[in-house]
């Protein structure tokens, strides 16, 4: 299939409640790589093995959460003509100039009906992934932490994610791939999207309070590699939600834990590839706790509960 | 390092918390139930109580939990504070069950994305 309009996520922006502590944790016990602050104070970062220059924003402020999420779009051209589909669907949008992030192009921003900030832009500087592009090796040798492959999804929890699912279906090519409906069979809890060939690029539950993370997801390669996440994280006395463990939800093993400001994330590993012409997954009430938490068969308290 | 006892007077629950630990994290390396545990970093706000006696060091906590005023009133979260004296505290967070059992259908719900044909009805 040939990636047009919507790539992938792209960035994104969270609130911390002491950025000395968030640089730290980011950089030794996640892995990620700082690649600069700018004058409003954001801290900018990456995977290591990530080429764009930022996929990960912290900025300081006095309660914790998600400013934005962020897609790159194949091109600036494909930036326009979806500016124009989401002004037709009646959607406000808002142009961020090339430059306001740093090493960022051009940002078309909006707001989507559970209260998310969402962002598209076409340009990112490629500052690389250290081996080059030429004859490169297979890996940094000295990173730090987890050090995981890229920022992988986000999932987000407001009031009408009906809304949500059409625009991003209807207006930015998304496709639902898996959903839980509510005990009334027809509405749903919880929905995961995809604009790629992954299991899910965003996903979202319902929940009484609009503009609500519930995580920002980071993929690992292997199953090892998720337990030795875990490891890291009890040597770092992280605080850990649940994990390691395996949603039936995508199928993915995964841990969710919280940053030092409570921000829920999670690394992850596996999935299925999904393609287009698939129908989506339907878990039903009964079983959601199987389809969050596959070993466990139930619901953690926190989980439909605790988000920032 | 001092341990000083701290009393939930909810349940009457009484454990030992170490000075170096949140009150939080006191009650679960103990295996203690009465404080809602969340994100245990000040984030979420479910573990919040009202401190009605003792003295605590507190860090920075979320301003969409904790208001200034709410701060001076010993109203804190649990995962924010430590002991330095005895501690009597009342637990008023909790977890929000924000999406009900029961809840509007969706009628007007309407994807292009085509329903797959062996998608039954639920019961």
């Amino acid at each position: 299939m040939a990636m047009t309009g919507v790539l992938r996520p792209g960035h994104a922006i969270v609130r911390v409640l002491d950025l000395d502590e968030s640089v730290k944790f980011y950089t030794e016990v996640m892995g990620l790589k700082e690649t600069g602050r700018d004058k409003s104070g954001r801290v900018y970062f990456k995977t290591h093995e990530e080429r764009d220059h930022n996929s990960f924003v912290i900025r300081k402020a006095d309660k914790a959460g998600l400013d934005c999420f962020a897609f790159k779009v194949a091109n600036k051209a494909t930036l326009a003509t979806l500016e124009g589909r989401l002004k037709e669907y009646g959607v406000t949008t808002e142009k961020v100039p090339a430059g306001e992030m740093l090493g960022t192009g051009e940002r078309v921003r909006f707001k989507i009906p559970t209260g998310h900030t969402i962002e598209l832009y076409a340009e990112k500087e490629d500052v690389g992934n250290g081996l080059g592009y030429v004859n490169p090796e297979a890996w940094l040798p000295n990173t730090k932490g987890i050090n995981p492959v890229r920022m992988d999804h986000a999932l987000i929890y407001g009031g009408d994610i009906d809304g949500n699912l059409k625009l991003f279906n209807d207006v930015l090519g998304f496709s639902l791939v898996e959903r839980v409906k509510l005990e009334d069979g027809k509405t749903d809890l919880a929905t995961w999207l995809t604009c790629s060939t992954k299991a899910h690029d965003i996903a979202m539950v319902r929940h009484g309070e609009d503009d609500k993370l519930h995580h920002v997801s980071f993929l690992l390669e292997t199953w090892e590699q998720v337990l030795r996440a875990a490891d890291i994280m009890s040597m770092n006395r992280v605080s850990i939600d649940i994990g390691p463990t395996r949603h039936g939800v995508t199928r993915g093993t995964t841990i969710y834990f919280f940053d030092p400001s409570g921000n829920r994330m999670e690394t992850f590993c596996g999935g299925y590839q999904w393609y287009p012409d698939m129908q989506p997954t339907t878990w039903t009430w009964d079983e959601v706790g199987a389809g969050v938490f596959y070993h466990d068969r139930k619901l953690n308290e926190r989980f439909l509960s605790v988000v920032t | 390092m001092e341990r000083h006892d701290v009393l939930i007077a909810d349940t009457g629950e009484t454990y030992r918390c170490p000075d170096t630990r949140s009150l939080l994290e006191g009650m679960e390396a103990l295996g203690r139930r009465g404080i809602p545990v969340g994100c245990r970093n000040g984030g979420c706000g479910v573990c919040k109580v009202i401190v009605e006696s003792g003295t605590y060091s507190a860090r920075v906590m979320s301003r969409e939990h904790v208001s200034e005023e709410d701060e001076a009133a010993g109203r804190v979260l649990a995962c924010r504070v430590r002991p330095t004296s005895p501690i009597r505290l009342h637990v008023i967070g909790k977890m929000k069950k924000s999406v009900c059992r029961t809840v509007e259908p969706v009628d007007a719900f309407n994807v292009t994305q085509p329903e797959p044909e062996g998608d039954k009805p639920w019961p």
